[in-house]
């Protein structure tokens, strides 16, 4: 059996209810989970003893403007044992959006998250850490959404005064 | 004009001190090499035995702002790299002089974004702008050519110490 069938047919019996859509674009396998689902569902791929996603390569979001659901969440995982990159994504409702953080799962997707937060403005909910990491403190923005002009907010952005 | 001949001829050579002080300035620029991105690669080759900015007097590159003259700012600077790109320039000895280096540090370049300052001389005094994405190796040393023409002409009088008021605002 070829891991993605493997992936396919584990994930089906014990996550078949919360599973939205699934979708395999270019051998790119992705699974959207219901937001509420994705810390038990990565706890799974993690723990499995035939998938064991060991890592969280990335975590990113979509900013879709005019949907409903106006943010995903997209997150990558990676099992060495299948050597398989595996991508899921998660649907968000709530305004502001909310997800709970992956991080206890995975220790990586926590700056990763901070990232997320920081561009996008997406709250993870018991993350250890939710501070901003590009962009300095006091910034008010979240400057990867659709409504933030790409020359930013003058003014928004302190400079030090002129040396003469 | 062969300074050796001059002084095993009579042994003493007359100009003014404005003039002394200025010719030692100039063939002694040391550089505070503010390599942030990549601009610094080509700061980094102008160094090299190829180009050789030792014949200009500049080969002493410092990682410390005290015993800079001249900074070179080579790379994107952002709005939170701003900041500290001020205080070096702070902590440098007056007098000083600054090159932009490459068209991120002109005008913010490629970068029309949010996060990069669309050119650094809203917060610093910049004495040689030098285009080139980045600027080859001869473009520099030209306008390191430029600002030892600029310290040439200047005398001590240029350079009175700064009132406290002053010194205090750049410490902010
Ligand atoms: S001007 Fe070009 S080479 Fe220089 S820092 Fe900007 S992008 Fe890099």
């Amino acid at each position: 059996m070829n891991p993605k069938e493997l992936i396919t047919e584990k994930v089906k019996e014990k996550f078949s209810p919360f599973i939205e859509e699934t979708s395999d674009f270019r051998d790119d396998l992705c699974f959207t989970v219901k937001s509420e689902q994705i810390v038990p569902f990565a706890k799974f791929l993690k723990e499995d003893a035939d998938l064991q996603f060991l890592m969280c390569k990335d975590v990113t979001a979509v900013d879709w403007a005019t949907r409903k659901k106006r943010f995903t969440v997209v997150y990558h995982a990676h099992s060495f044992k299948l050597n398989f990159t595996l991508r899921i994504k998660a649907n968000l409702e709530s305004d502001p959006p909310s997800i709970e953080t992956v991080s206890s799962v995975w220790r990586s997707a926590e700056w990763y998250e901070r990232e997320t937060w920081d561009m996008y403005g997406i709250k993870f909910l018991n993350h250890p850490d939710l501070r901003r990491i590009y962009m300095p403190e006091g910034f008010e923005y979240h400057p990867l959404r659709k409504e933030f002009p790409v020359l930013g907010i003058p003014g928004s952005l302190p400079l030090p005064h002129k040396a003469e | 004009m062969g300074l050796e001949a001059k002084l095993t001829q009579d042994g003493f050579i007359t100009t003014t001190i404005d003039a002394v002080v200025a010719w030692a300035r100039k063939s002694s620029v040391w550089p505070m090499p503010m390599g942030i991105s990549c601009c610094a690669i080509e700061m980094i080759a102008a160094a090299d035995p190829k180009y050789d900015i030792a014949r200009f007097g500049s080969e002493v590159m410092r990682f410390t702002p005290r015993q800079c003259d001249l900074m070179i700012v080579a790379g994107t600077v952002t709005y939170k790299m701003a900041q500290v790109v001020r205080r070096i320039y702070d902590q440098m000895p007056d007098p000083k002089w600054v090159i932009a280096m490459g068209a991120c540090t002109s005008t913010g370049g490629m970068y029309r974004s949010y996060s990069v300052v669309q050119g650094i001389d809203q917060f610093l005094p910049v004495d040689v702008y030098t285009a080139g994405c980045p600027p080859r190796p001869e473009n520099l040393l030209n306008a390191l050519m430029t600002i030892q023409e600029k310290i040439g002409k200047t005398r001590s009088r240029d350079f009175q110490n700064r009132s406290l008021k002053e010194l205090e605002l750049s410490q902010n």
